[in-house]
């Protein structure tokens, strides 16, 4: 029998720290942004990703040769790195940036660049989006500037032998399965990490509550996992390091909130229904 | 300079009085003992709310461990009177059961903060749960880990880590608050091969769940306390869990505790009439060389109350967690309700219980992070955990009750889970936790539980103060 060379992969899982999902967003004094002095933990989609790079390795301990945690932020983001870790990824990577720095999504989409550029990756597993600017435009730009293979919003990602990837996809009404070949960029959906079928994803059943013995969600970082952590390697960089330019191209006008909801009337009867809705022009 | 006027005033009292020269010194006040604290001079005093990185990651594990697993079972729990076995799996599986263990024997290795982290968190959701956690880990593990050989530690520290509930068994139908007084008794078999196990214990928490547990026994009665001994025994070494009370005899039995008479106590014997295993590998015998491994001068006797000494920093610990968590759904649920066209909460009155209730829990969470802090670092912390068990069970009780009114008549249904806080919060004062309390005073009778714990808190306080001052 002719011995399958396995395909030894360098996972890069880019996360970011951005306000914790369960945290009310209030709207900052300047009226440009948000009060960001709340709490802060990694976003929900790269939580995604980081538990499916580990279950990769899990699955095949063979596959995937190290899993890196990158992040971009102020001196805190080091927090989410270490999540990460103690998650399971094997190293990390911080470059640093001042307290409230914007980093656009194509700056990040150039320092990701920049980092595979200077090691060696062969697949990156990202969130689809981040929760705070939903921009969701980093994982498409990232292989647009590394002419890679891409999968956005994967509900599911098996990683074979010689590096061929199969990625399943929602789509309206159905699934669409990809299939490419490694070097690739993965943008996670809430229903990757679910084993069967469809299980509860993540981040809507945080919010929603919903059945907590399912087993599609990212893992907990356990206590000795934790301390294991403590050990592992963070590299800190800064942009200059890496030729990086981070100064923003857009400008934030304002942020506001939505229009508030004014509160509803009853109706005793169908006619007063009726009457109601010709009186508001609806009719 | 001023921090070395500081350091050097006791150190010189405590000479002089050494020496037992001039009385007018010795006398005065700054002449004091020597369970002084010392007052360390550092650059930079840092607040109290001020944790490692890996602390801060494990009370984020917790927290969410205790919102999306055990909340949503607590309810359910309280009603059956049991644990649910996917919680403990949980406690397992997060590395919360073997909290200060080192990772060579399986356990997380963090430190002793961490431990009060994990219980505060499991309370502020579901007391119960919180204490499993912390007698599993700050009692039995703890014995354990600081009296037991190295070859004690590895037969039983990684099951207890990863797979195995432990249980302290000290008190007994009449030796509460006198332990020493423990009827248990140790004989060695003819054969001398081991030891063979007498007695009951009653009100024994986790004895539900336990697969392991630490009994205290006599092996030599005509010592007196002297001849007190800790076996480590597994369940299947002839441990009998009374039937009767097994229903009860849960975590959960706080209620019963709290509210029913003396009749439906629930007590847990740990019958082990017939342990017995080969020389060698028995496990009494490995259980009984803790006695002499590290410590010889030091009877168990004193190592149970020498650890229930920090125990009592787990249940203040316990009481902050259940008293946030009582103030949290209590507030919140003010903020929601209206009445006379303006929230509950705007009601001046109210806004100004909040504050003394957020008061409250803060100074009780300040004295039982210092005192975790000083145990961490090696200094004297008997007298500051005695204050923080005693000040913590009182506002826990006090907020968990203010709590209930707050929110009015849906606070004492079942529905919320404030009445169950509350209920908890009666514990902690319970000499069936095992604190100090229930030691040395006659207060363990179920109408003065509370009161005679914290009794004993005020005890304690009270030598150590006198210890200070008298001449």
């Amino acid at each position: 029998m002719r011995p399958t060379l396995p395909s030894l992969i360098n996972v890069l899982v880019p996360v970011k720290r951005s306000i914790d999902y369960a945290v009310k967003i209030r709207i900052a004094s300047d009226g440009k942004g948000v009060d960001t002095n709340v709490k802060h933990s990694m976003n929900p989609f790269d939580e995604i990703a980081v538990e499916e790079a580990i279950r990769l390795r899990e699955k095949d301990p063979k596959l995937v040769t190290s899993i890196t945690a990158l992040s971009i932020g102020p001196a805190k983001a080091v927090d989410t790195i270490r999540t990460a870790l103690a998650m399971g990824a094997d190293s990390g990577i911080h470059i640093t940036v001042p307290d409230n720095t914007v980093v656009e999504p194509i700056s990040v989409a150039h320092a990701i660049k920049k980092v595979i550029e200077k090691n060696k990756y062969e697949l990156v597993i990202m969130g689809k989006q981040a929760i705070d600017d939903d921009s969701g435009s980093t994982g498409g730009m990232l292989a647009g500037m590394l002419n890679w293979g891409q999968a956005s919003f994967a509900s599911k990602l098996q990683v074979g032998q010689e590096g061929k990837v199969q990625v399943t996809r929602e789509i309206d009404g159905g699934l669409e399965v990809l299939e490419g070949k490694l070097p690739m960029i993965v943008t996670t959906d809430l229903r990757l990490n679910g084993e069967n079928s469809y299980p509860l994803p993540a981040v809507a059943k945080r919010t929603l509550s919903a059945d907590p013995t399912d087993s599609s969600e990212p893992r907990y970082a356990s206590l000795p996992n934790i301390m294991k952590a403590k050990k592992k390697k963070i590299e800190t960089l800064k942009p200059e390091d890496l030729g990086l330019d981070f100064t923003p191209r857009l400008e934030t006008v304002s942020v506001s909130e939505p229009a508030k909801r004014t509160g509803g009337g009853k109706v005793e009867n169908v006619d007063e229904l009726v009457a109601k809705l010709k009186e508001a022009a609806l009719l | 300079m001023l921090s070395r006027t500081l350091r050097a005033a006791p150190l010189r009292s405590r000479l002089v009085s050494h020496a037992g020269a001039s009385r007018a010194i010795s006398a005065s006040p700054i002449a004091r003992g020597v369970q002084e604290i010392t007052r360390p001079a550092i650059e930079t005093p840092l607040s109290l709310w001020n944790f490692t990185e890996e602390e801060n990651m494990l009370r984020e594990t917790v927290k969410r461990f205790a919102e999306e697993v055990v909340g949503p079972r607590a309810h359910d729990m309280d009603e059956k009177e049991m644990m649910d076995p996917e919680v403990i799996q949980g406690l397992f599986d997060n590395g919360l059961m073997g909290i200060e263990t080192p990772a060579d024997l399986s356990g997380s290795e963090c430190s002793f903060t961490s431990a009060i982290i994990a219980v505060e968190e499991l309370a502020r959701v579901d007391p119960s749960v919180a204490v499993l956690c912390d007698v599993h880990n700050t009692l039995v593990n703890t014995v354990l880990r600081l009296y037991g050989s190295k070859e004690i530690q590895e037969k039983w520290l990684p099951d207890l880590a990863t797979s195995k509930v432990g249980s302290f068994c000290l008190t007994e139908p009449n030796a509460g608050s006198d332990a020493f007084a423990l009827q248990t008794t140790a004989k060695l078999d003819k054969s001398g091969d081991f030891y063979v196990l007498n007695g009951s214990k009653c009100w024994i928490s986790n004895s539900g769940e336990a697969e392991t547990f630490l009994v205290f026994a006599n092996v030599d009665p005509s010592k007196g306390y002297k001849g007190i001994t800790c076996f480590a025994l597994s369940k299947d070494m002839g441990v009998e869990i009374a039937k009767k009370e097994k229903k009860v005899s849960r975590a959960r039995l706080d209620r019963v505790d709290a509210s029913s008479g003396s009749d439906r106590l629930p007590r847990a014997s740990c019958h082990s009439t017939t342990s017995r295993s080969p020389r060698r590998t028995s496990s009494e015998r490995s259980a009984r060389a803790t006695r002499w491994v590290r410590r010889r001068h030091m009877s168990d006797g004193q190592i149970a109350i020498e650890i229930l000494n920090e125990g009592r920093i787990g249940i203040a610990a316990q009481m902050i967690g259940l008293a946030q968590g009582a103030f949290d759904h209590a507030v919140g649920y003010a903020y929601q309700r209206k009445q006379f066209g303006k929230l509950v909460g705007d009601f001046q009155k109210m806004g100004h219980d909040f504050a003394e209730a957020a008061i409250k829990i803060e100074a009780a969470r300040l004295l039982t992070y210092n005192a975790a802090r000083l145990k961490e670092e090696g200094r004297p912390f008997t007298q500051q955990a005695a204050m923080a068990k005693y000040y913590a069970s009182v506002i826990a009780q006090e907020v968990s009750g203010a709590a209930i009114e707050w929110t009015g008549g849906v606070g004492f249904t079942r529905d919320l889970p404030l009445e169950k806080f509350w209920r908890d919060s009666k514990i902690g004062g319970s000499p069936r936790w095992r604190n100090g309390a229930g030691l040395r005073s006659g207060a363990d009778k179920s109408g003065a539980i509370y009161e005679g714990t914290n009794n004993i808190q005020l005890e304690t306080i009270a030598k150590l103060i006198r210890k200070e001052y008298v001449q």
